[in-house]
């Protein structure tokens, strides 16, 4: 188990919180140190939140912060120009019967799309600012990561190029299993070197887990901060292409690890469920474990996401029935 | 308003169709009571429910009659199998019953519907499902072949788990072919009038379970009966002491489930969140008024901070108010008389040095409330270590060493239950084998199980209730 100490690339946080001379046995014995989780607890707690009552103006105005922290995604090998410009149209007008429905976030595409959803944004681009729909890209080598740093990094300097606002890469899971942290925390470290833009600004950098593949949760939490170390600014569930996706338990436990970085360094970290939450009932669970975890300064889009694509019209119909008093039906909601 | 503040969602009351008036139900019928009648509050609103009848002696001399006829003529003949079948049918109304319920417990005891819907009631039907099993396999609980009923069982349950009590008294007795004649406490008898209607609604022969309301004159009466064989007991130590020596060189058997002191000790290499949940839910579930609360946190003196800083976090989301709506997690103190008692022992705590903290939460205008508060700075020798407060009210005291919370822990009069946080299971094992408590959990808290044996060690009492030797409490062995 003894590795060799050698030289990791520098990140800010990690040698402010581990010191100077940043080695592979000293980020081993940080991760090593973290609490454990006990699993039963922390499921038990997660099933807390889904027993929370959420009702009338309460619901109406989950709903809309829900739609708010969407990334409106489209992940497919099948994907197609019309199919991005669709997507986007819908990002746009959500729900053409009732112009007050917000915006989601982002739309979420493969990196190679990126330049078709900024033309179709046109002006509601946000351009890396804040005012506007933001593009996400998948990056490094989505899903499985498995390529070679130097594809992995021009895939991301690719996205980024094209206009991308926000990187969501993968970690090396194979690395992580294999206890070398070290490998994981340089990929991260240079993918957001990789996101450094021409002007000195950065793209913001989702860290994809994949915790259906780390399958403990003191792996999660490893794995978590191990993340935000190496310099991410969102840590992220999964890519949606393996099962289990997002749960709510992992989601609680990203969340904690979040909270404890606060209160450790003040600074905050975003957390980003992907896969798997399709109903507007299971969202508003996830509000209230954002809530509750970590207080609601954490109920805004630039520290919460959902990654969805059948979410947003469930959380709309939803939105009708409030408006409306009654339920109308998957007609009354675009398919895009 | 903010997303946290969260819409009031109350429960309705309307499933509840209250009488106005209880009287006593004895030989499966209702009649007025010889005392004088009294009501019971709400203690969220101190409004009052109903009007509950007082069984004088008379009335508990009828109870005991009625008890023995049945036994005699019906439920002591009658075969297991089918008094299993009478309490299979009786568990199944209570789930078909279990939102009514629900609604009635916490209105007449003032802790939160979440409780009482996803605790109290789902485990009153096991209770009933786990002994209906029993009650043809009687020669399985250890005491020989063909084991005997005692005759007639009365008993007598506190006021912070009012259904859940009568079922844990209840169903055991009436699987191993007892009859009952069972009091609630005088500030929570609404859902055992609503039982009676359920035995009535599940045909059980008139007789088998008698339920008499009254304070502690009726009590005494009860156990003091000279045809009473069998006496079980829960509620506080005082009372458990005056009855064990009423029975003492009486022929009668006695189990007494009595007060705790329970610690709950987090060792430095504890699963932290999962431990401040835990610590949490084992002195703020029920509003701290459980006798097996994890009122004593020994928390490990290099995580104190650690802990303490979480913990202080953690009260500050608890929502306390109305019990019926969905999203409260701390209700109404039961009554007056216990607000006033926990209001006297922190009192008691801080001027003996201890500091106070107590989440910021608004209390209501009216009912009975108390913040849950956390005292630390308290010692071993503090009041608030040594006696039971019964409420929302935490003491931390630290430790070094393994050893020394062993010690701490086991030095109290009680031994009810204890708490073990560790990530390292051979401590857990270690620690547990020599904390002197009827129950430890570890890593977890106040979970409940029909199948496991619940009971204390000194002055907890004796005797168990649940599992296999839950039922030999009310057997004696074969012929």
């Amino acid at each position: 188990m003894t590795t060799p100490s050698q030289a990791l690339a520098p990140a800010e946080r990690a040698v402010q919180l581990l010191g100077g001379d940043l080695s592979e046995v000293a980020l081993r014995q940080h991760l090593e140190g973290l609490p454990t989780v006990d699993a039963v607890g922390l499921e038990a707690r997660a099933a807390s939140f889904g027993t929370r009552s959420i009702k009338t103006t309460s619901k109406a105005a989950a709903l809309d912060t829900v739609i708010r922290m969407i990334d409106l995604t489209t992940l497919q090998g099948s994907d197609t120009r019309g199919k991005v410009r669709s997507l986007v149209a819908k990002a746009l007008v959500p729900d053409a019967s009732d112009p007050s429905t917000p915006r989601p976030a982002a739309v979420c595409v493969y990196g190679d799309m990126v330049g078709n959803a900024v033309e179709a944004l046109g002006s509601a681009w946000s351009a890396g600012k804040d005012d506007g729909i933001n593009v996400a890209a998948v990056a490094t080598a989505f899903p499985s990561g498995r390529a070679s740093i130097g594809v992995k990094l021009q895939d991301t300097r690719d996205a980024v190029a094209a206009g991308a606002d926000e990187i969501d890469m993968v970690i090396d899971r194979g690395a992580f299993l294999e206890g070398n942290y070290g490998k994981v925390f340089d990929e991260i470290v240079q993918t957001k070197d990789a996101c450094r833009r021409d002007d000195g600004t950065y793209a913001h950098l989702k860290v994809i887990l994949e915790t259906g593949e780390l399958v403990t949760y003191d792996n999660v939490r490893r794995a978590s901060w191990l993340s935000i170390l190496a310099g991410g600014d969102f840590i992220k569930t999964s890519t949606g292409k393996v099962q289990p996706a997002a749960t709510l338990p992992v989601t609680a436990l990203m969340l904690q690890v979040v909270r404890d970085w606060e209160r450790l360094t003040g600074e905050r970290i975003g957390v980003k469920p992907a896969g798997g939450i399709s109903t507007s009932k299971d969202a508003i669970k996830y509000l209230v474990a954002v809530a509750e975890t970590c207080g609601e300064a954490w109920l805004d889009p630039h520290l919460f996401r959902f990654g969805a694509s059948s979410l947003l019209n469930d959380v709309l119909l939803q939105r009708q029935k409030l408006t409306t008093g009654r339920y109308s039906g998957p007609d009354y909601v675009t398919i895009d | 308003m903010t997303f946290l503040d969260y819409a009031p969602a109350p429960e309705s009351t309307s499933i509840l169709g209250l009488r106005d008036e209880y009287g006593l139900f004895i030989g499966g019928e209702w009649r007025p009571g010889g005392g004088t009648s009294f009501a019971s509050v709400s203690p969220s609103t101190e409004r009052q429910i109903a009007m509950f009848a007082a069984a004088d002696e008379g009335d508990v001399d009828a109870a005991v009659a009625a008890a023995r006829k049945a036994y005699r003529n019906v439920w002591g003949p009658m075969s297991g199998r089918d008094r299993g079948k009478y309490l299979f049918r009786i568990a199944r109304i209570l789930q078909e019953r279990a939102r009514e319920l629900a609604v009635a417990e916490s209105l007449d005891n003032g802790k939160p519907i979440k409780e009482t819907r996803d605790a109290d009631v789902p485990l009153v039907a096991q209770w009933f499902f786990h002994c209906a099993g029993w009650a043809d396999k009687l020669d399985w609980v250890g005491l020989g072949a063909n084991p005997q009923a005692h005759g007639v069982a009365a008993q007598i349950i506190p006021w912070n788990f009012p259904l859940l009590m009568l079922s844990w008294k209840i169903a055991p007795a009436l699987a191993a072919g007892n009859t009952v004649v069972l009091k609630p406490a005088e500030t929570t008898p609404l859902t055992a009038m609503l039982f009676a209607d359920i035995c009535q609604q599940a045909g059980l022969p008139a007789g088998v379970v008698n339920l008499i309301t009254g304070a502690g004159e009726t009590g005494s009466a009860l156990v003091r009966h000279p045809d009473v064989d069998k006496v079980a007991f829960t509620g506080s130590t005082a009372v458990g002491r005056e009855i064990a020596k009423a029975l003492a060189g009486t022929s009668k058997k006695l189990t007494l489930e009595l007060g705790g002191k329970g610690a709950n000790i987090v060792f430095d290499d504890a699963p932290l969140d999962q431990a401040i949940e835990g610590i949490v839910n084992g002195i703020f579930f029920n509003q701290g008024q459980v006798c097996c609360a994890g009122s004593r946190l020994l928390v490990q003196e290099n995580i104190h901070d650690a802990v303490m800083d979480r913990l202080k976090e953690r009260m500050a989301t608890l929502r306390l108010g109305d019990p019926l709506d969905k999203n409260t997690d701390v209700g109404a103190i039961n009554s007056t008389a216990q607000l006033e008692r926990i209001t006297r022992l922190v009192d008691a705590g801080i001027a003996e040095g201890g500091e106070a903290w107590s989440a910021p939460c608004e209390l209501p205008k009216e009912g009975y409330w108390f913040a849950p508060t956390v005292v630390t700075g308290v010692e071993a020798s503090s009041t608030i270590a040594r006696e039971e407060i019964f409420g929302p009210v935490l003491s931390v005291l630290t430790f070094r060493t393994p050893d020394e919370a062993i010690a701490k822990a086991n030095n109290t009069p009680y031994g009810l239950s204890a708490g073990i946080w560790s990530d390292k299971g051979s401590r857990v094992l270690a620690v547990a084998d020599k904390l002197r408590a009827g129950v430890v959990w570890t890593n977890t808290f106040n979970k409940f199980d029909p199948a496991s044996p619940f009971g204390g060690y000194k002055e907890s009492g004796y005797g168990r209730e649940g599992g296999r030797q839950g039922m030999q409490a009310y057997l004696k062995g074969g012929k």
